[in-house]
C-alpha cells in the first residue's frame, strides 16, 4: 500500500499522486470545516444579544443554517470520496483503509517518522502517499473523525428536522449516548479534536514541504509531487 | 377513589365503578370526549371509549413507591381539569397505594396478595421512585421487607409497568454519582415485562392521567419511543414549540439574571436552558392547569425528564463536561486549552526545526 519503489521516489522524479476528484474534495472539506467549526463554536456560544424586535433578526437561524449547510456539502463530499476511494488510484484509497497495524514496517516507518520529528533523523523516508504517522493521524480525525461528526450531526439535526435524518440518526444515535446533551457534548468535543488535528496539518504539510526532499503544499493543488 | 375491599372481590366494568362512586352518565360522556381530546384522537373516538369502558372489567392498579419523594403522586393528584381528576382517580381503582389509601399495615398488605391472585397478569403495576440495590437492598423498607423483593414478586404477575418519574425511569438525584445506595431505575430490575416510561421530576399531571386512561380504555400501550417513552408526550422537545424562539432564532438571548433581555422575555439559552436537549410536553401541555412552565416564568428548562439529567454539570451552563474520563471541565476549556498546548508546541517546534536546518546548511557549507 505505502510505495516506495527507487524510480518513483528518485530525486528529480515526479508523480501524479492526488487526482482532481481528491484535491477538489480535499479543499471543498477544509473550507467546510472552517465554516463548521466557527458556526460552531458561536452555536454552542452565541453572540451578544441583537437589539430591537425577534422579527427584524435571524443572527442565529443564519449561524445554524451556515452549519447546515457546510454539514451537507461535507456530508456529501464525504460519501462521493468514499466512492472515489474504490475507483480512484491508489493513493485514493489510503485514507480509507485502516492503517496497516500488524505491519512491522509501517511500524518502523512511523519510528523514523517519529524520531526525525524529534530532531533524532537526518532525513524523513520518502512516500508517494501518505507516511505512517500522518496516515494514522489523517484516518483517525478526518475519516473516524469526520464520520462521527456526520452520524451525531445528522443525529442533532433530526431532532429538529425530523425526517430522513430523523430516522436514520438520531433514532438510536441519541439513546446509544444517553442524551441528546451528551451527543452536543461529543459533537462539541470532537470538533475540537478536528480543530487540534488541523493545527497539526497544516504546520506538518508546511514544514515537510521545506524540511523533507519531497513537496507537499504544491502537490495537492497540482496533484504532482516532485522529489529532490 | 381509594376502594374499599369489596370493590376487589367481583369483576366489575369501569362504567360501574363510576356509577357507583356517584358520578352521572352526563358526566361520564363528558369524560370521553376530554380524554379523546387530550390524547389527541378524532372526536368519533369518544363513543369508542364510552363503549370499551361499559364493557370491559376494570383494570386494578397497584402504585408502589420506593425511593422517591412523592413528588409524582403530589404532581398526578392535581391533574387539572376538575372532572379528569373525579372520574380517572375513581376509574383508576387505585386498589393499592400506599400514600393514597385508607388502609394500613396487614391490612393493606393484604390488598397487594388479593388483586395478585385475582387479576393475575391482568393489571397495572406503576411505579413511582426505584429499588436501591445496595446491602440487599435495605436502603428501601417496604413492609418489613426490601422494597426491591416485593416490585419483583408483584412485577411478576403484572400485565405491564408504568414507571413514573425520573426515578422509576432513570434513577434521578438518588442515583446521582456516586450512587451510594445503588438506586437502580424499574427497567433495569424488570427485564421481562412491558414498561412504559413517564420522565420528568415530577411528570406533568395531564399527561400521567392521559397516559394511565390510554392503557386503561384501550387495554394497549400507547407507542413508544426507543427510550420507552410515550411518543405523544415525549416525541418533541421542549425548544421545539417553546414560546421564546422566535428571539433563539433572532440571536435575542438573556445574558444575566437581572437584565434588560430578562424582562424582555428573550431565549434563556445563553444560561444554561436545556429546552434544546429535553423531550417533554411542558412547553405545550404546561403547568398547573396550563398557567405556565418553567421557561415562561424566567428560567431555563434543567431537562429534568432526561436520563443522566442529575450528573450533567451545571443547570445553568449550555456547554457542559464529559464525565467518561472523569473531566469536569467544560468541553471548551479542554478545547481551547489543548489548542492553546497545540499552538505553542508548533511555535516551539517550528523554531527548533529552523535552527537545526540553518545548523545542517551551516554543516553542509562547511563541508564543501
Ligand atoms: C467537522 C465538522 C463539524 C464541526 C467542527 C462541527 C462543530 C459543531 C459545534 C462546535 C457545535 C456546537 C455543539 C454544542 O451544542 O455544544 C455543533 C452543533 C451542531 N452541529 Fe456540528 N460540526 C460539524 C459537523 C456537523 C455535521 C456534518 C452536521 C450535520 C448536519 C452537524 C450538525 C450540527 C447540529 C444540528 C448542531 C446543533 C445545533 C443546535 O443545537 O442548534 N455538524 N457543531
Ligand atoms: S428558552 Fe430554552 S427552550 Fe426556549 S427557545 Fe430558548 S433555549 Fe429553546
Ligand atoms: S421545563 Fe424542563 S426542567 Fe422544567 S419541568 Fe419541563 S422538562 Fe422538567
Amino acid at each position: 500500500m505505502i510505495v516506495k519503489t527507487m524510480d518513483e521516489t528518485a530525486a528529480g522524479a515526479t508523480v501524479y499522486v492526488y487526482e482532481a476528484p481528491v484535491r477538489l474534495w480535499h479543499w471543498i472539506s477544509a473550507l467546510c470545516i472552517v465554516v463548521l467549526a466557527i458556526t460552531g463554536y458561536f452555536i454552542a456560544s452565541p453572540l451578544p444579544s441583537v437589539s430591537g424586535e425577534a422579527s427584524e433578526h435571524f443572527l442565529m437561524g443564519y449561524i445554524r443554517f451556515a452549519h447546515f449547510a457546510a454539514a451537507y456539502i461535507f456530508a456529501v463530499g464525504f460519501v462521493a470520496r468514499i466512492y472515489w476511494a474504490m475507483v480512484g488510484n491508489k493513493n485514493a484509497r489510503q485514507l480509507f483503509v485502516p492503517p496497516p497495524v500488524f505491519n512491522l514496517d509501517w511500524w518502523a516507518g512511523m519510528f523514523h517518522e517519529l524520531r526525525w520529528y524529534l530532531f533524532l533523523e537526518k532525513e524523513p523516508r520518502k512516500y508517494v502517499g501518505h507516511n505512517p504517522l500522518a496516515l494514522l493521524f489523517m484516518f483517525i480525525a478526518i475519516t473516524l473523525g469526520g464520520l462521527f461528526m456526520i452520524v451525531t450531526g445528522f443525529a442533532l439535526y433530526g431532532e429538529g428536522a425530523q425526517g430522513w435524518s430523523h430516522a436514520l440518526f438520531s433514532s438510536w444515535v441519541i439513546p446509544l449516548f444517553g442524551q441528546s446533551q451528551d451527543v452536543h457534548t461529543w459533537h462539541h468535543m470532537v470538533a475540537w479534536g478536528i480543530v487540534w488535528f488541523i493545527m497539526l496539518h497544516v504546520y506538518a504539510a508546511i514544514r515537510e514541504d521545506i524540511m523533507s526532499p519531497q513537496t507537499m503544499v504544491s502537490a495537492i493543488i497540482s496533484g504532482y509531487r516532485s522529489f529532490r | 377513589m381509594v376502594s374499599d375491599k369489596g370493590a376487589t372481590m367481583e369483576i366489575e366494568t369501569f362504567y360501574e365503578v363510576m356509577r357507583r362512586q356517584g358520578i352521572t352518565r352526563r358526566s361520564f360522556l363528558k369524560f370521553c370526549s376530554l380524554t379523546a381530546a387530550s390524547l389527541g384522537l378524532a372526536p368519533g373516538f369518544a363513543p369508542k371509549i364510552a363503549h370499551a369502558m361499559e364493557t370491559k372489567p376494570r383494570t386494578p392498579v397497584i402504585w408502589l413507591h420506593g425511593l422517591e419523594c412523592t413528588c409524582c403522586s403530589e404532581s398526578f393528584i392535581r391533574s387539572a381539569h376538575p372532572l379528569t381528576k373525579d372520574v380517572v382517580l375513581s376509574m383508576l381503582s387505585l386498589d393499592y397505594d400506599d400514600t393514597l389509601m385508607a388502609a394500613a399495615g396487614y391490612q393493606a398488605e393484604e390488598i397487594i396478595a388479593d388483586i395478585r391472585k385475582k387479576y393475575k397478569g391482568n393489571f397495572i403495576l406503576a411505579v413511582e421512585g426505584n429499588p436501591p440495590l445496595n446491602e440487599d437492598g435495605m436502603y428501601c423498607i417496604h413492609g418489613g421487607r426490601p422494597f426491591v423483593e416485593v416490585l419483583k414478586e408483584t412485577a411478576a404477575d403484572a400485565k405491564a409497568i408504568i414507571s413514573w418519574g425520573s426515578c422509576a425511569s432513570w434513577g434521578c438525584v438518588q442515583a446521582a454519582k456516586p450512587n451510594p445506595t445503588r438506586a437502580t431505575p424499574v427497567h433495569k430490575v424488570i427485564t421481562d415485562k412491558p414498561i412504559i416510561k413517564v420522565p420528568g421530576c415530577p411528570p406533568i399531571a395531564e399527561v400521567m392521567t392521559a397516559v394511565i386512561t390510554y392503557m386503561l380504555t384501550f387495554d394497549r400501550i400507547p407507542e413508544l419511543d426507543r427510550q420507552g417513552r410515550p411518543k405523544m408526550f415525549y416525541g418533541q422537545r421542549i425548544h421545539d414549540k417553546c414560546y421564546r424562539r422566535a428571539h433563539f432564532d433572532a440571536g435575542q438571548f438573556v445574558e444575566h439574571w437581572d437584565d434588560d433581555a430578562a424582562r424582555k422575555g428573550y431565549c434563556l439559552y445563553k444560561m444554561g436552558c436545556k429546552g434544546p436537549t429535553t423531550y417533554n410536553a411542558c412547553s405545550t401541555v404546561r403547568w398547573n392547569d396550563g398557567v405556565s412552565f418553567p421557561i415562561q416564568s424566567g428560567h431555563g428548562c434543567i431537562g429534568c425528564s432526561e436520563d443522566g439529567f442529575w450528573d450533567k454539570g451545571g443547570f445553568y451552563n449550555r456547554v457542559t463536561g464529559i464525565h467518561q474520563f472523569g473531566i469536569e471541565a467544560n468541553a471548551d476549556k479542554v478545547g481551547e486549552t489543548v489548542a492553546g498546548v497545540t499552538g505553542v508546541a508548533i511555535a516551539a517546534h517550528a523554531a527548533a526545526s529552523a535552527l537545526s536546518r540553518a545548523r545542517h546548511k551551516d554543516q553542509n557549507k562547511e563541508g564543501n
